[in-house]
């Protein structure tokens, strides 16, 4: 009997960080306000949230500008889609189990 | 087994976050209403401008000129009409979808309507271009078929990008496009019934499913 949580990511147990690398994983970049309008929360909190993901590698930072203001896209990396691919499948392992 | 209820409402998170972050789900029902009403509009006048050209053909008892200046003088009153049914039904559409993105406060102006637009325009400009050329030729019996075809395959097109039953309005124009192409002449009629009467009932389906308080 295999433990099916093993596969489970821990990084992916927040539901903002769930919430940004789904949107990500459906658009080849999205920026910082579009993100926040997705999730519904504040900057700073978006901010460290996409800060970790970062960290872990699952998403490519762009920084540009659109005319003087600050534009800066995020898009998932080939680590964060397998990841995030992983993720899926662990979740769906879990819920065939419990029936 | 709280558990559970917690992988599945992840699970929905996902598939929710991934809808509303890839579809523009603004478009309002009063935007295909409007649009289908001034197309009937539309139609009425093109109808009138068609059955009085037969008349004003006599043209104070000189013998009417070769027909195909008739016919061209007509070709350009039709596109002129259809012309400014076009802008109409385009400004208030997206009147009413300006208006409904701004209560969801989805920016109307984001990826997700860039898309679409960007998605719909693919088969209008050509389907456009296409028609001007057919104008030009003179094959006016199949403009009308034309333009309800490639306009289809732009909602089809568009079906991914907002709203899926999109589509199947889309399937309905192209059944409309290709019927016509074998009732030259009456195309009219089939143009009143794709973009009047199938996006008023469209609009009318979106409203109740979508809108209703």
């Amino acid at each position: 009997m295999k433990n099916p949580i093993e596969h489970l990511n821990k990084i992916f147990d927040s539901r903002i960080r769930l919430g940004i690398m789904s949107a990500l994983m459906v658009n080849d970049e999205v920026n910082f306000n579009e993100l926040k309008e997705l999730i519904q929360v504040t900057d700073g909190n978006l901010a460290s949230h996409l800060k970790t993901l970062e960290e872990s590698n699952y998403l490519k930072v762009k920084k540009g500008f659109v005319g003087r203001k600050t534009n800066t896209t995020y898009s998932v990396t080939k680590a964060g889609e397998k990841a995030f691919k992983i993720h899926l499948q662990a979740l769906e392992e879990m819920i065939k189990n419990m029936s | 087994m709280t558990d559970a209820k917690q992988h599945l409402e992840a699970i929905q998170d996902i598939r929710q976050m991934m809808e509303r972050s890839s579809r523009f789900i603004s478009l309002s029902g009063w935007s295909g209403i409007a649009a289908g009403l001034c197309a009937l509009v539309g139609a009425h006048f093109a109808n009138r401008t068609i059955h009085s050209s037969y008349i004003s053909s006599y043209d104070g008892g000189r013998i009417h000129g070769t027909s195909g200046s008739i016919a061209r003088l007509l070709t350009d009153q039709l596109f002129h009409i259809a012309l400014v049914t076009f802008v109409a039904a385009f400004v208030l559409a997206f009147l009413f979808t300006y208006v409904r993105s701004r209560r969801q406060n989805i920016p109307i102006w984001g990826t997700s309507s860039r898309r679409l637009l960007f998605n719909v325009s693919i088969p209008m400009v050509v389907g456009g271009l296409f028609i001007l050329k057919l104008l030009e030729v003179g094959a006016y019996g199949l403009v009308a078929p034309g333009c309800l075809i490639f306009y289809g395959l732009a909602l089809v097109n568009a079906s991914k990008y907002t709203l899926g039953e999109i589509r199947y309005l889309g399937f309905g124009q192209l059944i409309l496009g290709v019927m016509n192409c074998w009732a030259i002449g009456y195309g009219i009629y089939f143009w009143a019934i794709g973009f009047g009467i199938l996006h008023i009932l469209y609009g009318t389906l979106m409203l109740w499913k979508y809108e209703r308080k």
